[in-house]
């Protein structure tokens, strides 16, 4: 009976921190596959915002508190990634894609020795701030963070919003519309560089919003961006390039996969029981008795490569290529 | 309305326009005759600023060239593409809406008079244009523009790939829009719809203007007909 409890307390908060780390990456991934779509580049420079946001969010909470900084900071970030479109992405265009990579692949590193500059290469003491510094609700004996519940709340009203203002306004349609046909929605008399560097500017600032509220959960350092942006790529790629209902159910996927193979911290050694020769352990008793937390790094780019294999377009994806 | 002036434009570094002169009067309907590949749809897409354009290109009496295309489809000028670049996840309402450049100042064609006209479309108003035949999607894209109340529209090829009965209804379609007063630059291949509608006629071949007249006086000139039409 215990035994069973342990496991329902495992699998429900585990669900929970899953579904919280997906919505976070769905805060990242649908700015950057938005981005991808509309314009073909692939934003190397996405998670640095993110650091940006995290450490603007760290920084302005120590100045003026923690609930303006959360306005401010992904505004703030926004507004760089607008100039960075205006000024650099804009001029490279004419250079070909290459070049676009190119500006943004720099561009992530300029940021991170930016950082590490200014905050330094440890960690900083972003912390939850005391008005959701409590516990939300008690499940068996494990105490679930308030914080953790706004961060969940936070993710799920920014995707409705996005959600309405995509299908709902005419500004959204202009947007969906530029996904595909670019060329043909300026033809029709709609300023398209204004609208690129608009979604640009939307999806850096849902990449600050989710530095702000992750970086009192997780950890903010000048590696932030570093660590997380392969997993960001791995999520788009699955999801399908450019779908953003792709990338949805990919954040989500990525997110469960990743926390509950954190949690089951059983290995396989302790399913199937050893297998040491009575010689002595073996060269493979090492792979043997890794822990499922131990490779669960690797899960997700695992999953990349499966589904590149069964479906390259990705999950929900249309390109061929 | 529309003055093009010793009109070059490039595709890398193949000279694909050669100085191209064309005009189109207010309410005019003239068409851009030729074989593939000599520069027609090029011409077209270097007056919307699709393709980068060197030369004179004016409109309404303002230099359009190298503006962006935004701009230029704000001054009047309407473009329906060759590819009909519908927008396939959206709907044909919605297709049609955004044809509109100014919610706050409605034009002459209204979503409702388009849906009138096109029986097939308003049946289809709420499904993803996606799923249209070619000759709804030329239907589609065409009334989109028209949405935007252009003083000219340019057409890229309306006909192509359709069959027989539905060219017969792009021309109804094409005719209409001229009744209405909007000048029209058609760029086709086949001569049947140009001799019947236009009121002049310019013959493209290697990147310039080789022939200007009237329906009549090309019907009357074999020659010009068997060295830059046919096949």
């Amino acid at each position: 009976m215990v035994h069973e409890c342990a496991v329902l307390e495992l699998i429900v908060i585990s669900s929970l921190n899953g579904v919280l780390f997906g919505m976070l990456l769905f805060l990242l991934s649908s700015g950057l596959t938005v981005i991808f779509s509309m314009m073909g580049v692939l934003n190397f420079a996405h998670a640095s915002f993110y650091m940006l946001g995290a450490f603007f969010g760290f920084q302005l909470t120590k100045w003026i508190g923690f609930w303006p900084a959360f306005v401010l900071a992904p505004l703030l970030v926004g507004a760089i990634g607008m100039v960075v479109e205006r000024y650099g992405l804009r001029n490279t265009h004419k250079h070909g894609h290459v070049a676009e990579l190119l500006l943004t692949f720099g561009l992530a590193f300029a940021i991170e020795e930016i950082v590490s500059m200014i905050w330094g290469r440890s960690p900083v003491d972003y912390r939850v701030p005391a008005l959701l510094d409590f516990p939300a609700f008690t499940i068996f004996s494990t105490n679930y963070p308030a914080y953790k519940i706004f961060m969940l709340a936070v993710s799920v009203v920014i995707f409705v919003a996005l959600l309405l203002v995509l299908k709902r306004t005419r500004v959204g349609l202009i947007v969906q519309a530029a996904l595909t046909h670019p060329h043909m929605v300026g033809h029709l008399g709609h300023n398209v560089g204004r609208v690129f560097m608009v979604v640009f500017g939307v999806g850096s600032a849902l990449a600050g919003l989710a530095g702000v509220i992750a970086g009192p959960a997780l950890v903010t350092q000048s590696d932030m961006a570093a660590s997380l942006g392969p997993i960001l790529f791995v999520v788009i790629v699955f999801g399908g390039l450019g779908s953003l209902p792709g990338a949805f159910v990919a954040s989500l996927v990525i997110g469960l996969v990743q926390t509950f193979a954190v949690a089951l911290n059983g290995s396989l050694a302790s399913v199937f029981g050893p297998l040491d020769s009575p010689g002595g352990p073996s060269a493979l008793s090492d792979i043997w008795n890794v822990t499922i937390a131990q490779v669960a790094p690797i899960i997700p780019y695992l999953l990349l490569v499966i589904i590149l294999i069964v479906r390259p377009m990705g999950l929900m994806g249309t390109r061929e290529s | 309305m529309l003055e093009v002036r010793n009109l070059h434009a490039y595709y890398g570094k193949s000279h694909i326009l050669q100085g191209v002169d064309l005009d189109v009067a207010a309410g005019e309907v003239v068409s851009l005759l030729g074989r593939n590949g000599v520069g027609r749809s090029t011409t077209v897409k270097a007056i919307m600023g699709e393709v980068s354009p060197q030369g004179t290109i004016r409109f309404k009496g303002k230099n359009i060239a190298g503006l962006p295309s935004y701009k230029i489809a704000r001054l009047g000028l309407g473009y329906v593409p060759e590819h009909r670049d519908i927008f396939p996840s959206l709907t044909v309402r919605q297709n049609l809406l955004l044809g509109v450049k100014d919610t706050r100042r409605p034009g002459k064609w209204r979503l409702q008079d388009m849906l009138d006209m096109f029986p097939n479309l308003a049946a289809r108003a709420d499904t993803p244009a996606g799923v249209l035949s070619g000759g709804e999607k030329q239907m589609l894209t065409t009334c989109r523009t028209l949405m935007g109340d252009p003083d000219l529209i340019m057409i890229d090829e309306p006909t192509e790939g359709l069959a027989p009965l539905i060219v017969q209804q792009v021309g109804d379609l094409i005719t209409r829009i001229a009744e209405a007063g909007v000048a029209i630059l058609l760029v086709e291949q086949k001569l049947s719809i140009a001799m019947r509608i236009s009121k002049r006629l310019y013959i493209m071949g290697h990147g310039r203007v080789v022939f200007e007249g009237t329906p009549d006086e090309l019907k009357l000139n074999a020659a010009v007909r068997q060295e830059w039409l046919e096949v």
